[in-house]
Protein backbone atom coordinates (compact mmCIF):
# COMPACT_ATOMS: atom_id res chain seq x y z
CA UNK A 1 0.00 0.00 0.00
CA UNK A 2 1.48 3.51 -1.04
CA UNK A 3 1.51 6.18 1.84
CA UNK A 4 0.57 9.13 -0.92
CA UNK A 5 -1.44 9.10 -3.68
CA UNK A 6 -0.39 7.70 -6.88
CA UNK A 7 -1.75 8.56 -10.37
CA UNK A 8 -4.92 6.55 -12.24
CA UNK A 9 -2.82 4.43 -14.12
CA UNK A 10 -1.43 3.09 -10.70
CA UNK A 11 1.94 4.12 -10.67
CA UNK A 12 4.19 7.04 -11.74
CA UNK A 13 6.46 5.56 -14.17
CA UNK A 14 2.57 4.36 -16.24
CA UNK A 15 1.47 7.76 -15.98
CA UNK A 16 4.10 8.18 -18.53
CA UNK A 17 3.69 5.23 -21.09
CA UNK A 18 6.47 6.48 -23.51
CA UNK A 19 8.70 5.07 -20.44
CA UNK A 20 7.76 1.76 -20.09
CA UNK A 21 8.35 -0.46 -17.37
CA UNK A 22 10.84 -3.08 -18.79
CA UNK A 23 14.57 -3.38 -17.28
CA UNK A 24 16.95 -0.85 -18.56
CA UNK A 25 20.42 -1.24 -20.14
CA UNK A 26 23.67 0.85 -18.48
CA UNK A 27 25.45 0.33 -21.96
CA UNK A 28 25.06 4.42 -22.31
CA UNK A 29 27.64 4.73 -19.04
CA UNK A 30 30.41 2.55 -19.94
CA UNK A 31 30.74 2.61 -23.79
CA UNK A 32 33.82 5.50 -24.71
CA UNK A 33 31.85 5.55 -28.45
CA UNK A 34 28.55 6.54 -26.47
CA UNK A 35 29.87 8.82 -24.61
CA UNK A 36 31.77 10.55 -27.90
CA UNK A 37 28.21 10.59 -29.27
CA UNK A 38 27.20 12.03 -26.20
CA UNK A 39 29.54 15.03 -25.73
CA UNK A 40 28.51 16.12 -29.40
CA UNK A 41 24.43 15.56 -29.20
CA UNK A 42 24.42 17.05 -25.65
CA UNK A 43 27.02 18.41 -24.46
CA UNK A 44 27.73 20.50 -27.73
CA UNK A 45 24.08 21.12 -28.12
CA UNK A 46 22.05 21.98 -25.04
CA UNK A 47 22.03 25.14 -22.68
CA UNK A 48 24.65 24.56 -19.88
CA UNK A 49 24.23 26.66 -16.04
CA UNK A 50 27.99 27.33 -15.51
CA UNK A 51 27.27 30.36 -12.67
CA UNK A 52 25.59 32.51 -10.71
CA UNK A 53 25.16 36.27 -11.09
CA UNK A 54 26.21 36.55 -7.67
CA UNK A 55 29.58 35.64 -9.51
CA UNK A 56 29.77 38.85 -11.61
CA UNK A 57 28.85 41.74 -9.09
CA UNK A 58 30.45 44.52 -10.85
CA UNK A 59 32.01 45.45 -14.56
CA UNK A 60 34.91 43.29 -15.68
CA UNK A 61 34.09 40.45 -13.04
CA UNK A 62 34.85 37.39 -15.14
CA UNK A 63 35.28 33.61 -14.32
CA UNK A 64 35.77 30.76 -16.38
CA UNK A 65 34.37 27.32 -17.16
CA UNK A 66 36.17 24.39 -18.24
CA UNK A 67 33.31 22.42 -20.53
CA UNK A 68 35.54 19.19 -20.80
CA UNK A 69 32.79 17.69 -22.40
CA UNK A 70 32.85 19.75 -25.32
CA UNK A 71 36.50 19.99 -25.56
CA UNK A 72 36.50 24.33 -24.29
CA UNK A 73 36.89 26.32 -21.60
CA UNK A 74 34.62 29.08 -21.68
CA UNK A 75 35.11 32.45 -20.17
CA UNK A 76 31.83 34.90 -18.47
CA UNK A 77 32.01 38.58 -18.25
CA UNK A 78 30.10 41.15 -17.02
CA UNK A 79 30.56 44.29 -19.43
CA UNK A 80 30.68 47.71 -19.80
CA UNK A 81 27.19 47.79 -20.36
CA UNK A 82 26.74 45.51 -17.31
CA UNK A 83 25.51 42.69 -19.42
CA UNK A 84 26.99 39.05 -18.59
CA UNK A 85 28.39 37.39 -22.00
CA UNK A 86 30.69 34.20 -22.71
CA UNK A 87 33.29 33.34 -25.06
CA UNK A 88 35.41 30.95 -26.04
CA UNK A 89 38.59 31.02 -23.72
CA UNK A 90 41.11 31.36 -26.85
CA UNK A 91 43.27 33.79 -28.14
CA UNK A 92 42.91 34.52 -31.67
CA UNK A 93 46.33 35.02 -32.47
CA UNK A 94 47.89 31.43 -31.61
CA UNK A 95 45.57 29.62 -29.91
CA UNK A 96 46.60 30.48 -26.25
CA UNK A 97 44.40 29.92 -23.26
CA UNK A 98 43.59 33.35 -22.73
CA UNK A 99 42.30 33.42 -18.98
CA UNK A 100 43.96 30.92 -16.34
CA UNK A 101 45.94 31.24 -13.60
CA UNK A 102 48.96 29.29 -12.41
CA UNK A 103 47.41 25.74 -13.55
CA UNK A 104 45.94 26.29 -17.24
CA UNK A 105 43.59 23.21 -16.40
CA UNK A 106 42.07 25.30 -13.75
CA UNK A 107 39.36 27.53 -13.57
CA UNK A 108 39.47 31.07 -12.11
CA UNK A 109 37.74 33.88 -11.54
CA UNK A 110 38.76 37.89 -10.75
CA UNK A 111 38.21 41.29 -11.83
CA UNK A 112 39.91 42.78 -14.96
CA UNK A 113 39.51 45.90 -16.80
CA UNK A 114 40.64 43.92 -20.44
CA UNK A 115 42.16 40.54 -21.51
CA UNK A 116 45.62 39.94 -21.96
CA UNK A 117 46.73 37.11 -23.49
CA UNK A 118 50.09 36.08 -21.65
CA UNK A 119 51.67 35.01 -24.82
CA UNK A 120 52.42 37.76 -26.67
CA UNK A 121 50.06 40.16 -25.44
CA UNK A 122 47.56 40.91 -27.20
CA UNK A 123 44.57 42.44 -25.55
CA UNK A 124 40.54 42.32 -25.56
CA UNK A 125 37.99 44.28 -24.03
CA UNK A 126 35.12 43.01 -21.86
CA UNK A 127 33.21 43.03 -25.01
CA UNK A 128 35.22 40.57 -26.75
CA UNK A 129 36.58 42.93 -29.10
CA UNK A 130 40.61 42.69 -29.64
CA UNK A 131 42.33 46.04 -28.98
CA UNK A 132 46.01 45.69 -29.15
CA UNK A 133 47.78 43.25 -30.99
CA UNK A 134 51.36 43.96 -30.16
CA UNK A 135 53.78 45.16 -32.98
CA UNK A 136 50.82 44.91 -35.22
CA UNK A 137 53.03 46.18 -38.35
CA UNK A 138 55.00 43.14 -38.24
CA UNK A 139 51.09 41.28 -39.52
CA UNK A 140 50.10 41.43 -42.73
CA UNK A 141 47.01 43.05 -43.84
CA UNK A 142 45.66 42.11 -40.37
CA UNK A 143 42.32 44.05 -39.22
CA UNK A 144 41.76 44.15 -35.09
CA UNK A 145 38.13 44.15 -36.04
CA UNK A 146 38.56 40.62 -37.76
CA UNK A 147 39.68 38.95 -34.14
CA UNK A 148 37.59 39.35 -31.51
CA UNK A 149 36.56 37.01 -29.14
CA UNK A 150 34.71 34.28 -30.51
CA UNK A 151 31.37 34.47 -28.58
CA UNK A 152 29.40 31.90 -26.90
CA UNK A 153 25.24 31.86 -26.49
CA UNK A 154 24.30 32.96 -22.93
CA UNK A 155 21.49 33.63 -20.99
CA UNK A 156 20.30 33.85 -17.95
CA UNK A 157 17.37 33.05 -15.69
CA UNK A 158 16.49 33.75 -12.02
CA UNK A 159 20.11 35.14 -11.80
CA UNK A 160 21.36 31.21 -13.32
CA UNK A 161 23.82 31.86 -16.23
CA UNK A 162 23.55 29.28 -19.20
CA UNK A 163 25.83 28.87 -22.08
CA UNK A 164 24.87 27.05 -25.51
CA UNK A 165 27.91 26.07 -27.43
CA UNK A 166 25.89 25.71 -30.55
CA UNK A 167 26.25 28.44 -32.55
CA UNK A 168 23.20 27.39 -34.65
CA UNK A 169 20.83 26.83 -31.25
CA UNK A 170 17.62 28.79 -32.04
CA UNK A 171 15.38 27.92 -28.64
CA UNK A 172 15.52 30.36 -25.73
CA UNK A 173 16.92 29.74 -22.79
CA UNK A 174 13.30 30.13 -20.91
CA UNK A 175 11.78 27.88 -23.59
CA UNK A 176 14.31 24.84 -23.10
CA UNK A 177 13.76 25.67 -19.10
CA UNK A 178 10.16 24.67 -19.69
CA UNK A 179 7.28 24.54 -16.91
CA UNK A 180 9.76 23.82 -13.87
CA UNK A 181 11.64 26.56 -14.26
CA UNK A 182 8.40 28.87 -14.94
CA UNK A 183 7.21 27.50 -11.62
CA UNK A 184 10.23 28.11 -10.13
CA UNK A 185 10.16 32.04 -11.16
CA UNK A 186 10.23 34.52 -8.10
CA UNK A 187 11.61 32.44 -5.38
CA UNK A 188 14.66 34.48 -3.48
CA UNK A 189 17.67 32.20 -5.16
CA UNK A 190 19.02 36.07 -5.52
CA UNK A 191 18.71 36.82 -1.02
CA UNK A 192 20.41 33.37 -0.79
CA UNK A 193 24.43 34.45 -1.50
CA UNK A 194 25.87 32.53 1.90
CA UNK A 195 27.73 29.34 -0.58
CA UNK A 196 29.48 26.65 0.48
CA UNK A 197 30.95 24.87 -2.41
CA UNK A 198 32.21 21.47 -2.73
CA UNK A 199 33.68 19.22 -5.62
CA UNK A 200 34.88 15.84 -6.31
CA UNK A 201 36.48 14.24 -9.47
CA UNK A 202 34.07 10.86 -9.53
CA UNK A 203 35.47 7.76 -11.26
CA UNK A 204 31.93 7.28 -12.47
CA UNK A 205 29.84 8.12 -16.30
CA UNK A 206 28.00 11.62 -15.29
CA UNK A 207 24.91 9.98 -15.48
CA UNK A 208 25.41 7.65 -12.71
CA UNK A 209 25.89 10.35 -10.03
CA UNK A 210 22.66 12.01 -11.06
CA UNK A 211 20.55 8.65 -11.13
CA UNK A 212 22.18 8.75 -7.20
CA UNK A 213 20.63 11.94 -6.45
CA UNK A 214 17.54 12.08 -8.64
CA UNK A 215 15.86 9.07 -6.44
CA UNK A 216 15.87 8.86 -2.77
CA UNK A 217 15.08 5.25 -2.47
CA UNK A 218 19.00 4.73 -1.62
CA UNK A 219 18.81 7.19 1.50
CA UNK A 220 17.31 4.66 4.36
CA UNK A 221 20.09 2.04 3.45
CA UNK A 222 23.23 3.88 2.29
CA UNK A 223 22.58 6.29 5.01
CA UNK A 224 21.53 4.16 7.70
CA UNK A 225 24.54 4.88 10.00
CA UNK A 226 23.53 8.71 9.69
CA UNK A 227 20.72 8.01 12.73
CA UNK A 228 20.41 6.96 15.81
CA UNK A 229 20.06 3.18 15.26
CA UNK A 230 16.28 2.04 15.73
CA UNK A 231 15.53 4.73 13.99
CA UNK A 232 17.73 3.84 10.80
CA UNK A 233 16.06 0.08 11.10
CA UNK A 234 12.73 2.32 11.07
CA UNK A 235 13.10 3.90 8.21
CA UNK A 236 14.34 1.30 6.52
CA UNK A 237 11.09 -0.96 7.10
CA UNK A 238 9.48 2.09 6.16
CA UNK A 239 11.47 2.67 2.93
CA UNK A 240 11.34 5.94 0.68
CA UNK A 241 7.96 7.17 -1.42
CA UNK A 242 8.04 10.60 -2.73
CA UNK A 243 5.22 13.03 -2.72
CA UNK A 244 4.87 13.47 -6.30
CA UNK A 245 6.88 13.08 -9.55
CA UNK A 246 6.99 14.94 -12.71
CA UNK A 247 8.09 14.65 -16.24
CA UNK A 248 8.29 17.75 -18.86
CA UNK A 249 10.45 17.35 -22.03
CA UNK A 250 13.75 16.63 -21.31
CA UNK A 251 13.53 17.53 -17.53
CA UNK A 252 12.01 15.84 -14.45
CA UNK A 253 11.51 16.77 -10.70
CA UNK A 254 10.30 14.83 -7.57
CA UNK A 255 8.71 16.17 -4.62
CA UNK A 256 9.32 14.85 -1.17
CA UNK A 257 8.56 14.56 2.74
CA UNK A 258 10.98 15.76 4.98
CA UNK A 259 9.78 15.40 8.41
CA UNK A 260 13.64 16.35 9.51
CA UNK A 261 13.50 20.18 9.92
CA UNK A 262 12.19 19.90 13.03
CA UNK A 263 12.14 15.88 13.38
CA UNK A 264 8.81 14.86 15.24
CA UNK A 265 10.90 13.29 17.61
CA UNK A 266 14.14 14.77 18.64
CA UNK A 267 15.35 11.89 20.05
CA UNK A 268 16.08 10.53 16.28
CA UNK A 269 18.72 12.92 15.21
CA UNK A 270 22.05 13.08 16.86
CA UNK A 271 22.62 15.82 19.93
CA UNK A 272 24.55 18.47 17.79
CA UNK A 273 21.58 18.63 16.07
CA UNK A 274 19.38 19.11 18.77
CA UNK A 275 21.63 21.74 20.36
CA UNK A 276 21.75 23.97 17.12
CA UNK A 277 18.34 23.18 15.53
CA UNK A 278 19.93 22.19 12.22
CA UNK A 279 20.96 19.08 10.45
CA UNK A 280 20.68 17.47 7.15
CA UNK A 281 17.49 18.92 6.09
CA UNK A 282 19.19 22.44 7.03
CA UNK A 283 18.69 24.57 10.09
CA UNK A 284 15.19 23.87 11.46
CA UNK A 285 14.01 27.65 11.43
CA UNK A 286 13.30 29.41 8.14
CA UNK A 287 15.32 32.76 7.66
CA UNK A 288 13.27 35.87 8.53
CA UNK A 289 12.88 36.95 4.56
CA UNK A 290 9.53 38.09 2.86
CA UNK A 291 9.79 35.63 0.15
CA UNK A 292 9.86 32.89 1.76
CA UNK A 293 6.12 33.50 3.33
CA UNK A 294 4.72 32.99 -0.67
CA UNK A 295 6.56 30.63 -2.07
CA UNK A 296 6.53 30.62 -6.28
CA UNK A 297 3.35 28.08 -7.39
CA UNK A 298 5.79 25.43 -8.59
CA UNK A 299 7.31 24.50 -5.39
CA UNK A 300 5.34 21.77 -3.69
CA UNK A 301 3.29 20.92 -6.23
CA UNK A 302 1.45 18.33 -4.44
CA UNK A 303 0.52 21.24 -1.87
CA UNK A 304 1.51 18.41 0.99
CA UNK A 305 1.75 19.27 4.76
CA UNK A 306 4.62 16.88 4.98
CA UNK A 307 6.71 18.79 2.26
CA UNK A 308 10.11 19.01 2.82
CA UNK A 309 11.80 19.30 -0.77
CA UNK A 310 11.80 19.23 -4.39
CA UNK A 311 14.16 18.48 -6.84
CA UNK A 312 14.17 19.14 -10.32
CA UNK A 313 16.62 17.76 -13.20
CA UNK A 314 17.42 20.05 -15.61
CA UNK A 315 18.75 17.88 -18.69
CA UNK A 316 21.86 17.30 -18.78
CA UNK A 317 23.56 18.26 -15.97
CA UNK A 318 22.19 20.51 -13.84
CA UNK A 319 19.73 19.88 -10.36
CA UNK A 320 18.15 22.44 -7.73
CA UNK A 321 16.96 21.23 -4.81
CA UNK A 322 14.89 23.53 -2.96
CA UNK A 323 14.63 23.08 0.87
CA UNK A 324 11.30 23.80 3.19
CA UNK A 325 13.24 25.59 5.50
CA UNK A 326 14.55 27.98 3.68
CA UNK A 327 17.50 26.98 1.49
CA UNK A 328 18.64 25.30 -1.48
CA UNK A 329 21.55 23.21 -3.09
CA UNK A 330 22.58 23.08 -7.13
CA UNK A 331 24.50 19.94 -8.15
CA UNK A 332 26.57 20.25 -11.20
CA UNK A 333 27.80 16.92 -13.23
CA UNK A 334 30.78 17.67 -16.12
CA UNK A 335 31.81 14.82 -17.46
CA UNK A 336 35.60 14.36 -18.41
CA UNK A 337 35.25 10.54 -19.85
CA UNK A 338 32.84 8.11 -20.16
CA UNK A 339 33.61 7.01 -16.60
CA UNK A 340 35.03 10.26 -15.15
CA UNK A 341 33.23 13.54 -14.19
CA UNK A 342 33.28 16.28 -11.92
CA UNK A 343 30.93 16.89 -9.76
CA UNK A 344 30.11 20.03 -7.87
CA UNK A 345 27.66 20.53 -4.97
CA UNK A 346 26.65 23.81 -4.06
CA UNK A 347 24.71 24.86 -1.35
CA UNK A 348 23.39 28.40 -0.77
CA UNK A 349 22.13 30.07 2.32
CA UNK A 350 20.93 33.39 3.14
CA UNK A 351 23.56 35.15 4.81
CA UNK A 352 23.84 34.41 8.50
CA UNK A 353 22.89 37.23 10.99
CA UNK A 354 24.97 35.81 14.08
CA UNK A 355 26.69 32.76 14.82
CA UNK A 356 24.57 30.65 15.83
CA UNK A 357 23.20 30.61 12.32
CA UNK A 358 26.37 30.42 11.15
CA UNK A 359 26.56 27.20 12.62
CA UNK A 360 23.86 26.09 11.72
CA UNK A 361 24.44 26.13 8.04
CA UNK A 362 27.94 24.58 8.94
CA UNK A 363 26.30 21.64 10.79
CA UNK A 364 23.95 21.39 7.49
CA UNK A 365 27.55 22.03 5.00
CA UNK A 366 29.06 18.95 7.07
CA UNK A 367 26.50 16.82 6.57
CA UNK A 368 26.49 17.66 3.15
CA UNK A 369 29.98 16.09 2.63
CA UNK A 370 29.45 12.89 4.85
CA UNK A 371 26.51 11.67 2.75
CA UNK A 372 28.31 13.09 -0.20
CA UNK A 373 31.29 11.13 0.09
CA UNK A 374 29.89 7.95 0.75
CA UNK A 375 27.50 8.27 -2.51
CA UNK A 376 30.86 9.34 -4.57
CA UNK A 377 32.30 6.08 -3.27
CA UNK A 378 29.57 3.90 -4.22
CA UNK A 379 29.73 4.88 -7.74
CA UNK A 380 32.53 4.27 -8.14
CA UNK A 381 31.80 0.74 -7.00
CA UNK A 382 29.39 0.51 -9.48
CA UNK A 383 30.85 1.81 -12.33
CA UNK A 384 33.45 -0.81 -12.13
CA UNK A 385 30.84 -3.54 -12.06
CA UNK A 386 28.65 -2.19 -15.12
CA UNK A 387 31.60 -2.41 -16.92
CA UNK A 388 32.27 -6.13 -16.06
CA UNK A 389 29.17 -6.56 -18.48
CA UNK A 390 28.32 -9.78 -16.34
CA UNK A 391 24.91 -8.47 -16.25
CA UNK A 392 23.46 -6.44 -18.85
CA UNK A 393 19.60 -5.49 -17.83
CA UNK A 394 18.91 -4.17 -14.59
CA UNK A 395 15.47 -3.35 -13.25
CA UNK A 396 13.88 0.27 -11.82
CA UNK A 397 11.30 0.66 -9.85
CA UNK A 398 8.63 3.24 -9.48
CA UNK A 399 10.05 5.82 -6.92
CA UNK A 400 13.32 5.30 -9.73
CA UNK A 401 11.45 7.03 -12.22
CA UNK A 402 13.51 10.05 -12.63
CA UNK A 403 16.93 7.50 -13.85
CA UNK A 404 14.54 6.17 -16.91
CA UNK A 405 13.69 9.25 -17.96
CA UNK A 406 17.31 10.74 -17.92
CA UNK A 407 18.76 7.60 -19.58
CA UNK A 408 16.25 7.35 -22.24
CA UNK A 409 16.50 11.30 -22.85
CA UNK A 410 20.29 11.42 -23.22
CA UNK A 411 19.45 8.36 -25.43
CA UNK A 412 17.07 10.29 -27.86
CA UNK A 413 19.23 13.14 -28.04
CA UNK A 414 22.07 11.04 -29.30
CA UNK A 415 19.44 9.13 -31.57
CA UNK A 416 18.16 12.51 -33.25
CA UNK A 417 21.83 13.79 -33.34
CA UNK A 418 22.94 10.24 -34.99
CA UNK A 419 19.71 11.03 -37.70
CA UNK A 420 20.56 14.87 -38.69
CA UNK A 421 24.48 13.67 -39.32
CA UNK A 422 23.86 10.83 -41.12
CA UNK A 423 20.43 10.75 -42.62
CA UNK A 424 18.09 7.50 -41.62
CA UNK A 425 19.17 5.91 -45.08
CA UNK A 426 22.86 5.88 -44.65
CA UNK A 427 24.27 3.28 -42.24
CA UNK A 428 25.61 4.45 -38.82
CA UNK A 429 26.86 2.94 -35.69
CA UNK A 430 24.49 1.51 -33.38
CA UNK A 431 23.31 3.34 -30.02
CA UNK A 432 23.11 1.99 -26.94
CA UNK A 433 19.27 2.43 -26.11
CA UNK A 434 18.57 1.99 -22.85
CA UNK A 435 15.07 1.37 -22.86
CA UNK A 436 14.96 -0.52 -26.18
CA UNK A 437 15.75 -5.19 -26.42
CA UNK B 1 53.32 26.02 23.98
CA UNK B 2 52.11 29.38 24.31
CA UNK B 3 50.96 30.37 27.92
CA UNK B 4 48.39 33.48 26.61
CA UNK B 5 45.05 32.06 26.05
CA UNK B 6 43.67 31.21 23.13
CA UNK B 7 40.15 31.31 23.71
CA UNK B 8 37.57 33.60 25.49
CA UNK B 9 38.36 33.33 29.80
CA UNK B 10 34.87 32.13 30.01
CA UNK B 11 35.95 29.40 27.99
CA UNK B 12 39.32 28.18 29.69
CA UNK B 13 37.89 24.81 30.31
CA UNK B 14 38.22 24.34 26.00
CA UNK B 15 41.78 25.53 26.35
CA UNK B 16 43.15 21.85 26.26
CA UNK B 17 41.45 21.70 22.65
CA UNK B 18 42.46 25.12 21.41
CA UNK B 19 44.51 23.31 18.64
CA UNK B 20 41.22 23.06 16.77
CA UNK B 21 40.69 26.27 16.23
CA UNK B 22 41.49 26.04 12.37
CA UNK B 23 39.98 28.67 10.02
CA UNK B 24 39.16 26.53 6.87
CA UNK B 25 37.28 23.11 6.29
CA UNK B 26 40.15 21.52 4.67
CA UNK B 27 42.14 22.52 8.26
CA UNK B 28 39.54 21.21 10.21
CA UNK B 29 39.01 17.87 8.22
CA UNK B 30 42.86 17.14 8.19
CA UNK B 31 42.73 17.36 11.53
CA UNK B 32 39.60 14.92 12.46
CA UNK B 33 41.50 12.76 10.04
CA UNK B 34 44.65 12.93 11.64
CA UNK B 35 43.56 12.01 15.23
CA UNK B 36 42.34 9.10 16.93
CA UNK B 37 38.86 8.31 17.99
CA UNK B 38 39.93 8.77 21.24
CA UNK B 39 40.99 11.85 21.12
CA UNK B 40 37.92 13.06 18.84
CA UNK B 41 36.03 11.59 22.05
CA UNK B 42 37.31 13.46 24.49
CA UNK B 43 37.44 16.83 22.22
CA UNK B 44 33.68 15.64 21.85
CA UNK B 45 32.73 15.26 25.06
CA UNK B 46 34.66 18.39 26.35
CA UNK B 47 32.96 20.61 23.38
CA UNK B 48 29.84 19.67 23.15
CA UNK B 49 28.27 20.67 26.31
CA UNK B 50 29.66 24.15 26.10
CA UNK B 51 28.25 24.32 22.30
CA UNK B 52 25.38 25.99 23.63
CA UNK B 53 26.94 28.43 25.64
CA UNK B 54 29.56 29.46 22.82
CA UNK B 55 26.66 30.42 20.89
CA UNK B 56 25.35 32.63 23.53
CA UNK B 57 28.34 34.17 24.00
CA UNK B 58 29.19 34.84 20.80
CA UNK B 59 25.93 36.29 19.61
CA UNK B 60 26.90 39.16 21.52
CA UNK B 61 29.35 40.26 18.81
CA UNK B 62 28.33 41.03 15.09
CA UNK B 63 29.21 38.23 12.88
CA UNK B 64 31.65 40.33 10.95
CA UNK B 65 33.43 42.14 13.74
CA UNK B 66 34.77 38.90 16.09
CA UNK B 67 37.39 39.44 18.84
CA UNK B 68 40.32 37.11 18.05
CA UNK B 69 39.73 34.72 20.89
CA UNK B 70 35.95 34.92 20.23
CA UNK B 71 36.60 33.98 16.10
CA UNK B 72 38.62 31.22 17.38
CA UNK B 73 35.97 29.52 19.95
CA UNK B 74 33.60 30.29 16.22
CA UNK B 75 36.22 28.22 14.46
CA UNK B 76 36.35 25.50 17.44
CA UNK B 77 32.56 24.82 17.32
CA UNK B 78 33.32 24.40 13.78
CA UNK B 79 35.50 21.39 14.19
CA UNK B 80 33.37 20.24 16.86
CA UNK B 81 30.34 19.74 14.25
CA UNK B 82 32.74 18.18 11.92
CA UNK B 83 34.09 15.28 15.19
CA UNK B 84 30.10 14.95 16.10
CA UNK B 85 29.94 11.97 12.52
CA UNK B 86 32.87 10.24 13.95
CA UNK B 87 31.43 10.40 17.29
CA UNK B 88 28.39 9.67 16.78
CA UNK B 89 27.24 7.67 14.01
CA UNK B 90 30.90 6.31 12.55
CA UNK B 91 33.09 5.55 14.89
CA UNK B 92 35.68 6.08 12.90
CA UNK B 93 36.83 9.49 11.86
CA UNK B 94 36.70 8.61 8.29
CA UNK B 95 33.25 8.54 6.70
CA UNK B 96 32.92 5.06 6.18
CA UNK B 97 32.94 3.33 2.95
CA UNK B 98 34.36 6.89 1.65
CA UNK B 99 37.75 4.85 0.66
CA UNK B 100 39.62 6.95 -2.04
CA UNK B 101 36.87 9.47 -2.30
CA UNK B 102 37.54 13.16 -1.74
CA UNK B 103 34.90 16.19 -1.83
CA UNK B 104 37.04 19.32 -1.49
CA UNK B 105 35.49 22.80 -0.24
CA UNK B 106 36.37 25.09 -3.15
CA UNK B 107 34.31 28.05 -1.52
CA UNK B 108 32.84 28.95 2.21
CA UNK B 109 32.15 31.75 4.22
CA UNK B 110 34.89 34.02 5.07
CA UNK B 111 34.10 34.02 8.78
Amino acid sequence: MPHFEKPAEGSWTQHYPDLGTGTISYEDSISPQHYELERAAIFERTWLNVGRVEQLPKTGSYFTKEVDAARTSIVVVRGTDGQVRAFHNICRHRGNKLVWTDFPREETSGTCRQFTCKYHGWRYNLEGDCTFVQQESEFFDLDKSDYGLVPVQVDVWEGFIFVNLDRANAVPLRDYLGKFAAGLEGYPFGEMTQVYKYRADVGSNWKLYIDAFAEFYHAPVLHARQYVSDESSKLMGYGFEGLHYEIDGPHGMQSSWGGMAPPKDERIVMPVDRILRSGNFGPWDRPDIAALDSLPPGVNPARHRTWGLDSYVFFPNFMIVIWAPGWYLTYHYWPTAYNRHIFEGTLYFVPAKNARQRMRQELAAVTFKEFGLQDCNTLEATQRMLESRAVARFPLNDQEILLRHLHKTAGEYVAAYLDQRDPPHTARASVAAPGGG
Amino acid sequence: MPMTSQLPPEFADLEPFAGWALPTERERYAHRLSSTMQELQAFYEAALPRLDDAAVYLDQFPLDALPDDAARLLQLCYSLISVTFPVDAWRQPRVPDSGAATLEVVIEPAV
